[in-house]
Order: C-alpha cells, then sequence, then structure tokens
C-alpha cells in the first residue's frame, strides 16, 4: 500500500533567502498519527503549507495517496482537509453556509446530511445558523475541523490544533481526533503541546531549521531517548557513594539525602539497583521512580522547548 | 473541471450580496438615480438637447456604464482581496480548483452584480427621462462586457492590493477621474480638437459612446473601434490573470 504522504527531497527557499525547508524526507503511514514536533519558525507550517498546494517547492516532490501534488494536484487535494494555525474563518457566515461551501470547493455533491452530522459530533449543530464572529474561540477552531472534514478526506493536517483551547477542550478533541483515526483517516498534527504529541500520536517528526532530524515510532523513541531514574530517600545523608555502587553511576542530591540512579533494562533495573543498595548496608525510608517526558527528549534533541 | 467549486463561489458571493442588499445593489442604484434626477428631470430641462437628444436622456447610458463600471471593480476586488485580507485564501489555495475556475467564480459572480446593478439603474431610469433603445442586444453586449471586463481588472486589483488603502487607490485615483472625464455627461465633439484627441487615450470613452451609440445611434467613436478597444482591454486583462495565476504573484510563496 503506499504511504498516505510520501516526501522527498523537499526543500523550500524564500525569495529573500531564508531556507525554510532542506532536503526533507518523509512517509507518513495510512491510519496513523504523525505529529511534526519543532521550535517556532523550524519549519512546519512551511512543510504542511507545501504538502497541502499553498506553499510552492523550489525542489523535490510529493506525493499523497500516490497522486502527485503538482502533476495531479486535484486527485492529490482532494484526499486532504487541512485546519490551519490561525483562525481564519469567514466571520459574517454562519457554521452551515461555511462548511457547505467547503463541501463544494473541494467539488463533492452536496450532503446536508453529512453537514448535519459533521456539526452535531463537533457539537456546533445548535449554532449552525449563527454568524461565526460570534462563536467562541473553540467553537471556531471547530467550525475550522468541520470544514476540513466537510468532503471526507482520507488525510487531514491539523497545524497546532490545540492552540488557545482550554484544557477540557483539548481533551474532546484528542477525542475526536482518535474517533477520527479509527475511521481509517491519517492525522498529522504540528503542536506546541508536547503532551499532546505524546497523548495521542504513533509516531513523532522533529523539525528543526528546516532540517527533519528524526522520525521515529513514539514508543520507540521514548524507550530509546528517554531515562528513566530510580530516586531514593535516605535516612542519613552521605558525602559520596561506596564504591560498590559505582558501576551504577549513582549521583547525589538533596545535601546527600537522595540517591539517583539512571537505569534502563540493560542494566538490571531497579530490583538489581535496590539489592546492590542493600549489599552497600544503605539505609533508605522511601523510593520513587521518574521517566523522563516526550518534552524532556525534544528539549535534548532540539536544545530549546 | 471543477463545476462544483465554481457554483460554491458563485453561490457565496451572491450569498454574500443579498446580506448585504444596501451597500451591494441599493446603494449605487439610488446614488445613480440621484443624478438622473438631478441632471436629468430638474436641470436637463434647461440644457440643450446634444445630438438631438435631451440631455436627460444623453446622460442616461454614460451613469449607467460609469456605475457599472466601478461598480465591476469594485466588487471583484473585495471579492478577491477580503480572503486575502481575512486568511481564508488558505483554503482556495489547499482545493482541488484550477486557477481559471477561481476566476470563473469570483469574477462571474462579480459581473452579474454588476450587470444586475446596471439593469436595475436602466429599468429605473425610464421613470424620470424619455429613453429609447435602438440596439437592444447590442446594449446588453456592451453592458456584459464591461461587466467582464472590469470585474478582471478588478480581480487583477484585488491580487495586487496590499492593503485596503491599495485596494481603493486606483478606483478613486485612476477610474473615477477617467469616468467623469469619458464623456458620461458630454459629447467628446464639444472639446477642443486638442482635448478630443487627448480623451481619445481615455478608455472609458470608447465604453461610453459605444453603449450611448446602441441607445441613440450617435457616437463620439466609430462603434467598431469601441469594440475593439473594449476587446483588446479584455484580452490584456486575461493575459495579466493568467500571468499572476502562472508565477502564484501575491497568492503563493
Amino acid at each position: 500500500m503506499t504511504a498516505a504522504i510520501s516526501v522527498r527531497n523537499l526543500s523550500k527557499t524564500y525569495a529573500t533567502g531564508f531556507s525554510a525547508l532542506k532536503d526533507v524526507n518523509l512517509d507518513v503511514r495510512r491510519g496513523e498519527i504523525f505529529a511534526l514536533l519543532g521550535p517556532n519558525g523550524a519549519g512546519k507550517t512551511t512543510l504542511i503549507s507545501t504538502i497541502c498546494g499553498i506553499v510552492r517547492p523550489t525542489a523535490g516532490t510529493v506525493e499523497v495517496c500516490g497522486h502527485d501534488i503538482s502533476k495531479n494536484y486535484r486527485a492529490a487535494r482532494s484526499s486532504i482537509g487541512l485546519v490551519p494555525q490561525e483562525l481564519t474563518t469567514d466571520a459574517f457566515e454562519t457554521p452551515w453556509n461555511t462548511v457547505a461551501f467547503s463541501r463544494g470547493l473541494f467539488g463533492k455533491p452536496a450532503n446536508p446530511a453529512h453537514i448535519e452530522d459533521l456539526l452535531k459530533r463537533l457539537s456546533l449543530w445548535d449554532k449552525k445558523d449563527t454568524q461565526i464572529r460570534r462563536l467562541s474561540g473553540g467553537m471556531k477552531r471547530r467550525v475550522m475541523i468541520a470544514k476540513a472534514l466537510s468532503h471526507e478526506p482520507t488525510v487531514v493536517f491539523l497545524d497546532e490544533p490545540s492552540a488557545g483551547v482550554d484544557v477540557a477542550l483539548r481533551t474532546s478533541m484528542w477525542e475526536q481526533i482518535r474517533e477520527l483515526r479509527a475511521t481509517g483517516v491519517t492525522i498529522i498534527l504540528t503542536t506546541h503541546y508536547l503532551e499532546e504529541a505524546e497523548e495521542i500520536a504513533d509516531r513523532i517528526g522533529v523539525i528543526r531549521k528546516g532540517e527533519l532530524i528524526l522520525t521515529e515510532d513514539k514508543t520507540d523513541l521514548m524507550k530509546k531517548l528517554g531515562k528513566k531514574e530510580l530516586v531514593i530517600d535516605l535516612y542519613e545523608a552521605m558525602n559520596s557513594t561506596p564504591p560498590s555502587l559505582a558501576p551504577y553511576a549513582p549521583a547525589l542530591h538533596a545535601d546527600g539525602r537522595q540517591i539517583v540512579f539512571t537505569y534502563d533494562d540493560r542494566n538490571g533495573g531497579i530490583p538489581q539497583l535496590l539489592a546492590a543498595l542493600n549489599a552497600s548496608n544503605i539505609r533508605y525510608k522511601d523510593l520513587s521512580t521518574r521517566q523522563s517526558s516526550l518534552e524532556d527528549i525534544f528539549i535534548h534533541l532540539v536544545g530549546q522547548p | 473541471m471543477n463545476h462544483r467549486a465554481i457554483g460554491a463561489i458563485f453561490n457565496f458571493e451572491i450569498n454574500r450580496a443579498r446580506r448585504t442588499i444596501g451597500q451591494s445593489i441599493i446603494s449605487p442604484v439610488l446614488s445613480t438615480i440621484l443624478y438622473f434626477i438631478v441632471f436629468g428631470a430638474a436641470i436637463g430641462g434647461r440644457i440643450d438637447a446634444i445630438e438631438g437628444v435631451s440631455y436627460g436622456a444623453f446622460i442616461v447610458p454614460g451613469l449607467i456604464m460609469q456605475t457599472v463600471l466601478a461598480q465591476s471593480i469594485s466588487l471583484a476586488s473585495f471579492a478577491i482581496y477580503f480572503p486575502r485580507f481575512s486568511g481564508t485564501i488558505y483554503e482556495l489555495l489547499s482545493a482541488p480548483v484550477s486557477f481559471a475556475e477561481v476566476v470563473t467564480g469570483y469574477v462571474g459572480a462579480a459581473a452579474v452584480k454588476a450587470l444586475t446593478i446596471g439593469l436595475i439603474i436602466l429599468a429605473t431610469s425610464f421613470f424620470f427621462v424619455p429613453i429609447e433603445i435602438l440596439h437592444p442586444f447590442w446594449m446588453l453586449a456592451f453592458l456584459f462586457l464591461t461587466c467582464i471586463t472590469f470585474c478582471l481588472l478588478g480581480f487583477i486589483i484585488g491580487i495586487w492590493a496590499d492593503g485596503f488603502e491599495q485596494l481603493q487607490m486606483i478606483p478613486l485615483l485612476v477610474i473615477t477621474p477617467l469616468s467623469f472625464l469619458g464623456g458620461s455627461f458630454y459629447s467628446i465633439k464639444m472639446l477642443p480638437e486638442f482635448w478630443q484627441n487627448v480623451s481619445l487615450l481615455n478608455p472609458v470613452v470608447y465604453l461610453v459612446s459605444a453603449f450611448r451609440w446602441s441607445f441613440y445611434g450617435t457616437a463620439d467613436v466609430a462603434v467598431g473601434i469601441s469594440l475593439a478597444v473594449i476587446l483588446a482591454f479584455l484580452c490584456i486583462s486575461l493575459a495579466v490573470i493568467a500571468w499572476i495565476f502562472k508565477t502564484g504573484y501575491r497568492l503563493r510563496n
């Protein structure tokens, strides 16, 4: 089966000379949720805009569901639904009209039942005839999602979908994204909320200064680059750790009242560390573990949050 | 061809006109009717007939043409500028539509609105001044051509403009003077020879002259030349739009 998105050697240099994308290669599998992470100005929106046809690439090719975005732009774009970062809506239109417009624009015959279903699923049905300018920010965001889904796309781009929405709405949006994926739709999202990527993405891509520096399965990424730490609270403070613990590279914290071990499955994990502590006659009153988040990994990769 | 997209754009624009009917239709019609009342019914009776046509009736074709021209530019330029301004242009650029389809939708809707305004003004003028239309087919043809041509020009302005000030600049600083000096209120034959020749550089002269000919059979410029000039202007507008689409000027980075 062809990839949902296939990007090959994609570069974009603007007229100002700024290189927003540098030789990007990327495959997004059908039916997955792919999160594209990167600091501001890294090239996330340029990459999405290029795939969607808004920005012209300087070099390289892009295929959407096997259709080249230049040679077969109609088929390629028909497969795509885009929710841009900015809340750009027709302020004086109603949700019903603007969603119906989007469906027509993408060449689909009128289907009031589909639009009704969309608006109901996105909790917009009771606002269907209200001018969009009178809706809240969260509702406007949902109108934009409804527009993007109006033509039943198989690939959906969500550029910062949770920007400016409250926690409750964000959680409900994650649920909607999962529901969408369950219907076979491929989802590519960019986000600043790393817990969002951690929560819903199957795979992660990290872009920095126009270069895609990593694409990895989320679980593998967290296993590979994530750290697990065992924190031991001691009864008595120590000035230094005994030589018998040296193979486990302990670190003293909290004025010697805490020992922190970084561990993984290769060095035997928690049982072996505790056995080493007992063998050294070190008494402890409590222990806890912590695991680095995607945010820690991201900061490690790009050097900034 | 994505005919549904053309229909969607067209209907969207027509609905917008319905929603803002006072501003889109009634306002330009009312302004022009005031000219009929003042220059036709009130003052017109004291002004001599021009080329055998009463002054009130003489100015009707020019006034219609002047309004249609201004409205064509204004409606089409705003139609494409507003999505650029509000950011909703992203949807047009990412949709499976060709630029030709985008132009057909926007220019078609603007032209229909401008044509409607012209026909309403024409129908209303019968109440104020005695009108006859010798060549109804050509009258409609010139009106239609003017709507299409100047909607295309408006579309170009809407793409070019980088702010509301620029959007208004050409209509106010170029089109308005040209249309007032285009022979709407007088025959250019009434001018000294030098100014007659200068007037021939004004494209609006050809529009007004041809349109007035379709009413009364008299023209400042031969009808064939006027038709050729209008068609040439149409071709130039189409060529500029083709270039915009090819290069993505002000649309795609």
